[in-house]
């Protein structure tokens, strides 16, 4: 037997569908528990929102010069979180890191859930949600068209595209999956479902040739976008002249941010759920390894901008710009700026050492640490700037955010963990056909294999679409 | 199950080179339109298959310049139909509507991939009965071939001699799902 040496503890492709349909089966009262705690929350957050609508945005804690507080912050921080389920499925996939093959299918699972959760905040944030279609590319009644030349237009088509390419590649890559599902299942709404989401799927020599194309192509449009959706957010910021805002590194800075906090976050989903299913043959140490050096790198790239930014002020000689960088680590936020810096610059050093990347629990914790302080990067990055811009007479000692901002902030993780954990369930969240291309192949005369195919190697694991 | 309205042998292979070599078997004595099932795409059924380049690639490419083309012409055409300037900037601003033309770009792409896909591979599969087995997407391969009259025996022996598992001459079309 010819063992993989990503999944060495992996036997044949049967077993990698027995393993992994583990998950679509019912599930027990915790995972009930789960669920109805993350409802509860979306249902706290809901409350919050009608309170909001109904009484005015004033129940939020904005107030002039601050006009984008805790609402914008998580709004930037969702679309970070999405941004490495792109990476993993698809930029990971181009430069052919087979050791992706088992997270991937979760990671893409979250960048589309993130995606849905941070489209709502903007609407949030208008107060009048009921508007939200004027951002839409449509003429108004006089014929005037929205501001091509507004950032917050170009917000509009970037995440909109973000949403609909990287739905479509998440339903599009789980075809063949959900053909195998439909195979193994034997509840009768299971196979109803997935022969709905197989298309008839039979995994014909001409459907996996046009397939496998479809998907490379798809991958390299989704890599420049995802590039460019991160960028697009980080002009809304840099294209107006708001000390801390208005500087040409924050495209770089703020995708790197947004994968660096997605790759944690990947982490943080992960190890719960491999122990909870027995999964230790499919996502090993290598994986997390692997996983961690990326958090690593990212990490001293967002390390990097942030000394960049304190070093470019100064250079400047640009007064708002130096006292302004003066003011966000020795002002009123000092302790959001702490914790942004101890979060994502100190913690994560811990991974340059072997014994705490092999360590899950290290790295659940170290996670975790880094989720909250990328929260806080972008809120010391809006709040800090808006607390003081230019006009000494409209400096505000104190934004907090108030109890609904706050409710919503938790409603949020509701509305995202009820889909995660639904699709938990429901969907094949391990990708078998793509587990089963990382194995070898079986074979019938090992060894001889070369002379039965015509002179080709056959055996060899990785299948490079 | 039900009867196949074509006449065919199919093959059901446990491994991946006596699947091969039954395909590279029948193509050299002439057979055509052989359909080969496969849990996981492989390099070596392409090539035994000698499979032309898949014209997915094309679809992708006239989407994302349509795309572009699209998101420049909203850009400019209705900046131009009222003529505004905002922060000083020229009516016609390229910087600023790369943004437009380049999202657009990716959006009609990836969904003319999509189109490209579905046209190309036959999908959606609509019919509800095929010549299937579902072994196929557990671990098996699979492979179909039409046969002439007096042609099954001939068939068969090769199938026999690659080492397939289990040889059913007449298939009977499986339902595929519920």
């Amino acid at each position: 037997m010819i063992r993989s040496q990503t999944h060495p503890d992996v036997a044949s492709y049967e077993e990698v569908n027995r393993d992994v349909f583990k998950l679509l089966s019912r599930p027990g009262k915790g995972y009930f528990l789960l669920l109805g705690l993350a409802i509860l929350c979306l249902g706290w957050g809901a409350y919050a929102w009608l309170t909001q609508i109904y009484l005015g945005i004033g129940m939020s804690g904005k107030r002039n010069p601050v006009n984008w507080g805790a609402y914008i912050t998580t709004f930037v921080f969702w679309v970070g979180i999405a941004h490495s389920g792109t990476l993993v499925s698809a930029v990971l996939y181009l430069f052919r890191a087979h050791w992706r093959q088992s997270i991937y299918r979760i990671a893409e699972a979250m960048t589309v859930f993130a995606v849905m959760t941070a489209g709502l905040f903007p609407i949030i944030h208008l107060g009048r949600p009921q508007t939200f279609y004027w951002l839409l590319p449509y003429p108004n009644q006089r014929g005037l068209w929205p501001n091509f030349r507004s950032p917050l237009v170009w917000d509009v088509f970037a995440i909109s595209t973000y949403l609909t390419v990287s739905a479509t590649f998440f339903f599009l890559g789980m075809i063949p999956d959900n053909a195998a599902a439909r195979d193994a299942a034997t509840v009768p709404w299971r196979k109803k479902l997935y022969s709905i989401l197989s298309l008839g799927w039979r995994g014909t020599d001409r459907e996996w040739k046009n397939f496998t194309r479809a998907y490379l192509y798809l991958a390299a449009l989704a890599t420049p976008l995802v590039l460019s959706v991160h960028s697009v957010v980080s002009w809304d910021f840099a294209m107006s002249i708001v000390p801390g805002w208005h500087t040409t590194i924050f495209a770089p800075y703020f995708v790197a941010g947004a994968i660096f906090s997605g790759l944690a976050m990947v982490i943080t989903l992960v190890v719960p759920i491999r122990k909870a299913f027995k999964l230790e043959a499919y996502f090993t140490p290598r994986h997390f390894d692997m996983m961690a050096r990326l958090v690593l790198l990212t990490s001293l790239v967002v390390s990097y901008a942030y000394l960049v930014e304190y070093f470019i002020a100064w250079y400047s000689g640009e007064v708002g710009e130096r006292a302004h960088f003066w003011f966000r680590p020795f002002g009123n936020y000092w302790w959001a700026t702490w914790i942004m810096l101890t979060c994502n610059m100190f913690v994560p050093q811990l991974l340059w050492f072997k014994k705490v990347r092999s360590s899950i629990g290290a790295l659940f914790t170290i996670t975790i640490f880094i989720n909250i302080g990328m929260w806080f990067e972008r809120y010391v990055i809006i709040v800090t700037s808006l607390v003081r811009e230019y006009e000494p007479w409209q400096w505000l000692s104190h934004y907090k955010p108030s109890w609904v901002e706050m409710s919503i902030l938790i409603g949020s993780f509701g509305w995202f963990f009820m889909w995660f954990l639904l699709f938990l369930r429901i969907l094949p969240a391990v990708s078998v056909a793509e587990l089963k291309e990382v194995m070898p192949a079986p074979l019938r005369f090992v060894g001889k294999g070369k002379e039965r195919s015509g002179g080709r190697e056959t055996g060899t694991e990785g299948y490079d679409r | 199950m039900r009867a196949t309205r074509e006449s065919g042998c199919l093959g059901i292979f446990a491994e991946l080179d006596a699947a091969t070599a039954a395909i590279e078997t029948l193509r050299r004595s002439g057979h055509k339109d052989i359909v080969v099932y496969s849990p996981v795409p492989r390099h070596e059924l392409e090539h035994a298959l000698h499979a032309p380049e898949s014209p997915v690639r094309l679809f992708t490419l006239v989407g994302a310049l349509t795309g572009a083309a699209a998101g420049f012409a909203l850009a400019i055409g209705t900046s131009l139909d009222w003529p505004l300037v905002t922060g000083g900037k020229p009516i016609i601003s390229i910087p600023a509507f790369v943004v437009i033309g380049f999202e657009l770009a990716v959006l009609f792409g990836a969904l003319s991939t999509v189109v490209g896909l579905f046209l190309n591979a036959r999908l959606p599969h609509v019919a509800k009965y095929a010549v299937y087995d579902p072994s196929f997407s557990a671990g098996r391969f699979g492979v179909f071939v039409p046969t002439p009259e007096g042609k099954e025996a001939e068939v068969k022996s090769v199938f026999e001699k690659s080492g397939a598992e289990e040889i059913r001459e007449k298939p009977m079309e499986v339902r595929l799902g519920a």
